[in-house]
């Protein structure tokens, strides 16, 4: 009995550590993703006005052609922009977005390359052993607006001179603190829905000093734009996970400290009934 | 003078939202002034200095970097890159940037690199003009 009451001491005290170090996470989580909400909220209408203006100009097109809007006849290679976390324990987070790349691949079964985002999508894609575009963007946590410049002018050329007739950046949507989304949002060449474009006055506009002019040097600020909104959100989603997942992992401890507490408690019953019966036996004898 | 709603937007926040005069910025294809009552009207900045006269007749200086302006029902929106008001651009930052492009600049380096140190030392030159 006395073993075994030792056990489960030792059991609770490893567990109590356990939870301690998930509670820390969760708090440095829920503070990572305050601030990760607030830079959500600051850069939104840049990429609203961004997104309105480009499909804006892609459906008012009567006059132009560019390369960037016209869907290519024939669809050879595509290119995904994959974003994940650099570390794990954030619950489904990075295991949801390579689902969905997987399930992407397999439908539309193109020949395809990838830029991964995150040490986990890095490390994923290499053991998939998938062509790799560049991996200079290893660590989410470290990119900046620069950066997504730099890669929006690289995957801009690439397109052009026609390395991948289609990119994706697939990421995590951040819907609420407890509901994430992985998507995979069609970048290139620049999705339109009619609906979507406010009405006909959009063709009226004056472009100077010509729209194609004008769309060409303004694409890379655009896929730039959605990168680094994609990686906004994608950075709040995984701290809202990690949030989420170690605040059940707290629970979970609780529970099993509790459970313990109570098999503890009645050994340590159990061994004092046994003393106690003992000593009787002994005092009758 | 009448007015007409501005708002300037880049990935750092808003930088002015409210009413203005005028505008005037630099486009790929050189200065323009947008006064109240523009045409639907759009175009692709270049790298220069950007003034905005508010409503109060004041006007105020900036570093304008890239991105673009779109006029639409006398609402302007101009969605930039970089922008910094002329009071917050660190010049002697911007300084030791155009050093450090100008050294790379004397050196041999690939195209690539040369272009990008060009763009460097223009983003540093236009930020010091600005600043000063």
């Amino acid at each position: 009995m006395g073993a075994s009451m030792k056990e489960i001491k030792l059991r609770i005290k490893s567990v109590q550590s356990t939870r301690q170090i998930t509670k820390a996470m969760e708090l440095v989580a829920s503070s990572k993703v305050r601030r990760a909400r607030e830079r959500i909220e600051r850069t939104e209408p840049y990429f609203n006005s961004l997104y309105e203006t480009m499909t804006g100009i892609a459906y008012g097109k009567r006059d132009f052609t560019s390369p960037f809007v016209e869907p290519r006849e024939e669809i050879k290679k595509v290119c995904y922009v994959i974003i994940a976390g650099d570390r794990g324990l954030a619950g489904g987070y990075n295991s949801n977005i390579m689902k969905l790349v997987e399930s992407h691949i397999t439908e539309h079964g193109h020949d395809f390359c990838v830029v991964p985002v995150g040490k986990k999508a890095a490390e994923y894609c290499q053991r998939k052993e998938m062509e790799i575009l560049t991996d200079q963007y290893r660590l989410v946590e470290t990119v900046t607006i620069g950066n997504c410049m730099e890669a929006a002018h690289l995957l801009a050329d690439e397109f052009r001179k026609g390395a991948f007739d289609e990119l994706y950046i697939v990421y995590t949507n951040f819907v609420s603190m407890l509901t994430q989304r992985p998507i995979a949002m069609q970048v290139l060449p620049i999705p339109y829905e009619k609906e979507a474009a406010k009405d006909d006055v959009k063709s009226l506009i004056l472009y100077e000093p010509s729209p194609e002019a004008v769309f060409n040097a303004v694409v890379p600020e655009y896929i730039s734009g959605i990168f680094y909104g994609a990686l906004c959100q994608s950075y709040a989603s995984e701290q809202a996970a990690r949030r989420t997942a170690m605040d059940s992992a707290s629970k979970n401890a609780d529970e099993m400290i509790e459970d313990l507490s109570l098999k503890y408690n009645r050994a340590r019953q159990g061994a004092i009934t046994q003393e106690i019966t003992e000593i009787v036996a002994g005092a009758e004898h | 003078m009448s007015v007409f709603h501005l708002k300037i937007v880049t990935a750092d926040g808003k930088f002015f939202d409210g009413e203005a005069e005028r505008v005037l910025v630099r486009t790929i294809d050189g200065d323009v002034c947008i006064l109240a009552k523009h045409m639907p009207y759009m175009t692709a900045l270049g790298m220069g200095e950007c003034r905005v006269t508010g409503s109060d007749g004041e006007t105020r200086r900036a570093a304008c970097m890239g991105g673009l302006l779109s006029v639409m029902n006398d609402e302007v929106t101009l969605v930039a890159t970089t922008f910094e008001w002329a009071e917050d651009i660190d010049v002697s930052r911007a300084e030791r940037a155009r050093q450090r492009a100008e050294e790379l600049l004397q050196k041999h380096i690939e195209a690539r690199d040369l272009e990008l140190a060009q763009a460097k030392l223009k983003r540093a030159l236009t930020r010091i003009q600005v600043g000063k």
